[in-house]
């Protein structure tokens, strides 16, 4: 347990924890700087070394779920022995309740929960900025229809809408996609709308207008643009909220039907281990942890960039 | 009457007992108090019961036509008097009534009510109010879940005010047990009908408040009329539903008994200081159910197919961690009166499987498996371990999570093969007309067997102890190797109290908590 | 947009006050759509509530018997009539599982909602701005990482699990109650005590949220030509920050903390299940498994009013943070 370590041994353990994360993020910028043509190289100088750590991980991320089945030393359903079977071994993490090897659970909860999460924060982004910034340019009945319409839908608790549409429509993955997207493009939508607000009473907004730009020109080059920053920094947060959303449905009983491996229901299963302080649940939510850790220092960095701040 | 005596032993039931009920007050509930030869002290009087369940809604409610959920069937039998009880050691004896007697052909009933009885009101518990309880749960109005359960009565009428006479269809003489049914709560009526909104009762505790979904208190009733019984002065019965909050209430002493203990932590709980675990195995068990009607589960040859294919040991060991036993593809437990011992075991064997799909004219089969966890705790589990060990059979189970909501009537019976929970029940003929008689509403398997239905209704009506027995092990062998339901497991009720609780030598397995009765059979040692 | 053509400030008032009249209209009628689609929704769903109550035991003249006496054999626009006219007159109705009224049902729960969704902004909202304000002045420093490492970390756990291991790390040891079962005439102090672990999960989980929506509006505007003015005035950079970024950052910061105290009031079921906090989500959860339709519906009206309330509040606020606005004069 952890009060049974001291606090020295846990700060020493950090310590190097992160010296190892900024080597790691060192060389691999070093590396890139190195290998790679121009425009990259050029980029990844300007990378502090947070963001390169973030790129790191987020690369390590997309390597292991793309090649799962290559790296995962079992079958992703495969029950392999006995139950709790501890660290190391055959089993390098052990195995979980069924006799699942817990390493190779990890590895396709990479494919499965990244690969969700990813697709259904795009859609959401998709839906949700593209009607958020029209709605706030071109005003009227669209805003007011769109603005309603969200409005309706955002009055309705998120956990209790998504457990109703699920509930009617089965809890697939694509169901659960489609409609946490649903969910999130409404907030997507708000945001993006309320800072367009604000960009469309801007001057140089109401100079375009009066030279007769076209709305294509409009959202691409002059609210886009300027709109950008938060944007970019929910895209961090709600990318990270989707796992939130599918471990707290599975709470609910209608999470990711196993056995599918995803770290969110991976945290939920094994929950309960925590309170006598075994750390394996610790694992699938670390993993989750330092994804989001990870999306949001890339997201900061280009924060920065965007912002046009040179210090 | 010519009936065999028999020795009453622990867990089996002397026939005798049944048929004529016995009448010393409360005499089992002592034998399980002062267990022979054991040196336990004497059960203390005081302190406050805090009970966490894993159960409860906010739409619970005082009715006994709607008790679904263990926190009210433990809340309802903490408040409330029964015809009769069945005892830790599984044998039956008389609480609102004292004594019973059946006409020769077991059809007509008369049951003697215990003198001075009073609800919580102060209202003297007579006849009408035990005929208005029963009355409530029948006929065409009823919306009881206990419906079925009474159905089978014709007329019941007064004889005096502590005399009740009752007649069924068909001669039973298991009977008496259906009376303890937890819906079947006597409460005073009025006009020949009770209050489904009222809390009175005439049972140990009466209700100080309660609110549904979160919590109710009790305080002892004073004219309780068992001595040995009720020994907490309060008692609060909490529903925490997360198995985590349930356990860290325990540890952290913010409650003395939780039940429904997370299977895959009880061995960490075990090492917690201050903390016992509690352990019953009785009847309840966990089956999946085939629609015999359809193919291919029509064919017998491939529901033994699937009844080789799956590693009870596993399921018992990964799914239940342990904590049960395994099933022998019939209802039937170990501590039942009649359970066939000597029935041979289903066990996991691949190649008697693929043999019995090869008498179905089939190399391989596909098939799909409905579960939820609204089944039961590990359903889906339960299926994925089936669907590995059944690919050595050439058989491809394919397992559909169906959603929690909704499980009971969607999918349940509707779905071809689906996972499926049972409580069980304390007599062979009460389980076995319940789920596997032709006609049964609950014959989850739509089983026709001619010679079980046979057997059933004549075991029912048999008086011969020993030829009933022998009916009972042919119903089980039927069922087993013909029937449409896979049995792998007997679930044990896994529940952990702290150290301060005591509990009598003897806990009740026919339901979690002692037979839902521990907020009246335990005490604070 | 009429009310950005005013020219004096009475004028942006009295168009304030248009709006809230127009957007409590409106608000009317997004509570009546919302009525409309739960109830739709809940029809949708597999079964009603004489099978999920009876369950497993359910046989079909059960079924019928129950929904005969509940009304539920009449057809489903006549029923959300019936419920719409009595809500009209101020009648929430009464629960189809238990038969109590729904006022008496959700008067006590919601007072707990609304108290927990009140603790936990009473800590987050003030430490998530201040935290922004802070981190956007020392951006990209080490104490920008750290915050930003420690405020990603707390949100990327799930509710139940930040709450499970503030239970053994705060419970286990002692300091603080596991559950949050309130006792009827407990002190403020008392409860204020007893709740304090849900409040703190509830804090982690939305301060990450406000705190870098903060961070990012006020560095937005940083690079802003009147920003770059101030600094070549000489201003120090907290008070550029303080006084000139932030009022103009206010709009997407009320919005998110507008949306913040919603989730707090509507969607924290999960958090009163682990402490066992009787409040209005985990009603609505048990209700919608029960397919109890009025007290679904009244949940979710109470649910949509908060809503549609701190939008409101939020738009108005950032209305009147906006400079076109304050500034034309």
């Amino acid at each position: 347990m952890a009060s049974s370590t001291p606090v020295w041994m846990i700060l020493i353990y950090c310590t190097i924890a992160f010296g190892c994360a900024a080597a790691c993020a060192f060389a691999f910028r070093t590396a890139v700087i190195a290998s790679m043509p121009g425009q990259v190289s050029k980029l990844a100088r300007s990378m502090p070394l947070s963001a390169s750590f973030g790129a790191l991980i987020i690369l390590i991320y997309v390597f292991v779920a793309l090649f799962a089945p290559w790296i995962a030393p079992f079958g992703e359903r495969e029950v392999v022995g006995a139950q709790y079977l501890p660290w190391g071994g055959d089993y390098l993490l052990g195995t979980d309740d069924l006799g699942r090897d817990m390493f190779t659970r990890l590895i396709y909860g990479a494919r499965n929960t990244v690969g969700i999460a990813f697709a259904t924060t795009l859609l959401a982004f998709l839906g949700g900025a593209i009607l958020g910034l029209l709605a706030a340019v071109v005003g009227g009945w669209i805003d007011e229809l769109l603005s309603r319409i969200v409005d309706i839908l955002m009055a309705i608790p998120a956990l209790i809408f998504a457990l109703l549409l699920l509930t009617i429509f089965g809890t697939s993955i694509v169901n659960m996609i489609l409609v946490i997207a649903l969910i999130d493009s409404t907030r997507v939508f708000r945001l993006a709308r309320s800072v367009a607000m604000n960009i469309v009473v801007m001057d140089y907004i109401e100079a375009a207008r009066l030279r007769g730009e076209g709305l294509g020109y409009l959202v691409v080059r002059e609210i886009l643009p300027n709109a950008a920053a938060p944007l970019i920094a929910e895209f961090g947060l709600r990318f990270c909220f989707v796992f939130l959303s599918i471990s707290a449905l599975s709470f609910l009983g209608l999470g990711i039907q196993p056995p599918t491996a995803d770290w969110g229901s991976m945290v939920r299963n094994n929950a309960t281990l925590i309170t006598f302080g075994d750390v394996t649940p610790l694992l699938p939510a670390g993993a989750i942890a330092l994804l989001t850790v990870a999306v949001n220092f890339v997201v900061d960095w280009m924060l920065h960039r965007a912002s046009g701040l040179k210090e | 009457m010519k009936t065999k005596h028999l020795k009453l032993s622990n867990s089996r039931i002397s026939r005798r007992s049944v048929l004529q009920g016995a009448t010393a007050l409360g005499g089992a509930a002592a034998l399980s108090t002062f267990g022979a030869g054991t040196l336990r002290a004497a059960p203390k009087k005081g302190g406050t019961l805090r009970l966490a369940m894993g159960h409860g809604n906010t739409s619970d409610s005082y009715d006994p036509a709607t008790w679904d959920n263990a926190y009210v069937q433990v809340f309802a039998t903490a408040r409330h008097g029964y015809l009769t009880e069945i005892t830790a050691e599984g044998s039956l004896v008389g609480e609102v009534a004292t004594s019973w007697e059946a006409s020769p052909d077991a059809k007509i009933w008369t049951l003697q009510l215990r003198d001075g009885l009073t609800f919580h009101s102060g209202k003297t518990v007579t006849a009408d109010d035990v005929i208005a309880s029963l009355n409530y749960h029948r006929g065409d109005d009823s919306k009881s879940a206990a419906k079925p359960i009474v159905e089978p009565i014709q007329d019941m009428r007064a004889d005096g005010p502590s005399t009740v006479v009752v007649t069924l269809a068909n001669g039973n003489s298991d009977f008496p047990f259906i009376l303890s049914d937890y819906h079947l709560a006597i409460m005073p009526s009025a006009d020949g009908k009770i209050d489904p909104a009222s809390s009175d009762g005439c049972g140990g505790y009466v209700v100080q408040s309660y609110e549904p979904g979160v919590q109710a208190t009790l305080a002892r009733n004073p004219n309780y009329w068992k001595s040995d019984r009720a020994h907490f002065d309060n008692v609060q019965i909490l529903a925490i539903l997360d198995a985590a909050a349930r356990l860290n209430a325990l540890v952290t002493g913010e409650v003395d008994v939780i039940d429904r203990v997370d299977v895959n932590t009880a061995h960490l709980l075990q090492r917690s200081p201050g903390v016992k675990l509690m352990t019953t195995t009785g009847t309840q068990h966990y089956t999946f159910a085939m629609d015999t009607r359809v193919e291919p589960f029509n064919d017998n040859n491939v529901r033994q197919a699937l009844k080789y294919a799956i590693d009870r040991q596993e399921l018992v060991d990964k799914v239940l961690n342990g904590f049960g036993e395994i099933g022998n593809d019939h209802p039937i437990g170990r501590s039942n009166r009649f359970f066939a011992a000597d029935l041979e075991q289903h066990a996991y064997d691949p190649d008697k499987a693929k043999h019995y799909l090869k008498q179905a004219g089939l190399s391989s089969l596909d098939v799909s498996l409905s579960a939820a966890d609204a089944a039961f705790t590990g359903a889906v589990d339960a299926g994925v371990l089936y669907s590995e060990r059944a690919k050595a059979a050439g058989i491809n189970i394919n397992v559909v999570q169906e959603p929690n909501d909704g499980y009971w009537s969607n999918v349940w019976m509707k779905k071809p093969w689906s996972a499926v929970y049972w409580g069980g029940r304390p007599t062979e003929d009460w389980m076995f007309s319940t789920a596997y008689a032709s006609g049964a509403p609950w014959n989850d398997s739509f089983w026709e067997n001619e010679r079980f239905n046979k057997l059933l209704l004549e075991a029912r009506s048999e008086l011969d102890e020993e030829k009933r027995r022998e009916m009972y092990y042919d119903m089980q062998s039927l069922v087993s190797n013909e029937g449409g339901v896979v049995i792998p497991m007997f679930a044990s009720y896994v529940m952990a109290h702290s150290d301060a609780i005591a509990t009598p030598d003897k806990v009740g397995a026919n339901w979690t908590l002692d037979g839902f009765r521990a907020v009246e059979r335990w005490w604070f040692a | 947009m009429p009310f950005w053509d005013g020219q004096s400030r009475g004028d942006v008032l009295q168009s304030i006050w248009i709006m809230i009249a127009r957007r409590l209209g409106l608000g009317l009628v997004t509570l009546f759509v919302v009525s409309l689609l739960i109830f739709a929704a809940v029809e949708m769903l597999p079964g009603d509530i004489a099978e999920e109550i009876l369950g497993q035991s359910a046989t079909p003249e059960t079924v019928a018997a129950f929904r005969r006496e509940l009304g539920l054999d009449l057809p489903s626009y006549q029923r959300y009539l019936a419920w719409l006219g009595g809500i009209l007159q101020g009648d929430f109705g009464t629960s189809l599982a238990n038969g109590r009224p729904i006022s008496d049902l959700i008067a006590g729960r919601l007072s707990n909602t609304l108290f927990l969704a009140l603790y936990a902004a009473a800590i987050s909202v003030p430490l998530a701005i201040s935290l922004g304000i802070l981190v956007s002045l020392y951006r990209n420093s080490l104490f920008d990482r750290a915050v930003n490492l420690i405020t990603l970390s707390s949100i990327s756990f799930p509710e139940f699990f930040v709450a499970y291991i503030l239970i053994v790390l705060l419970s286990q040891s002692g300091y603080f109650p596991s559950l949050a079962t309130l006792s009827p005439g407990a002190t403020f102090a008392e409860t204020l005590y007893r709740t304090f672990l849900p409040a703190l999960t509830l804090t982690l989980v939305v301060t990450a949220h406000m705190m870098r929506m903060t961070r990012a509006a006020i560095i937005n505007l940083l690079a802003s030509p009147y920003i770059e003015m101030a600094r070549l005035k000489g201003l120090s950079p907290g008070r550029i920050i303080v006084k000139h970024a932030l009022p103009n950052a206010f709009a997407p910061i009320i919005n998110v903390i507008a949306l913040n105290l919603a989730y707090l009031i509507t969607g924290v079921v999960v958090v009163e299940v682990v402490f066992v906090y009787p409040g209005l989500g985990q009603l609505m959860v048990d209700s919608v498994a029960k397919r109890d339709i009025p007290v679904v519906q009244a949940a979710a009206l109470i649910f949509a009013c908060a809503y549609v309330l701190l939008n409101l509040t939020a738009d108005v606020l950032s209305t009147l943070s906006n400079p076109r606005l304050i500034h034309t004069r």
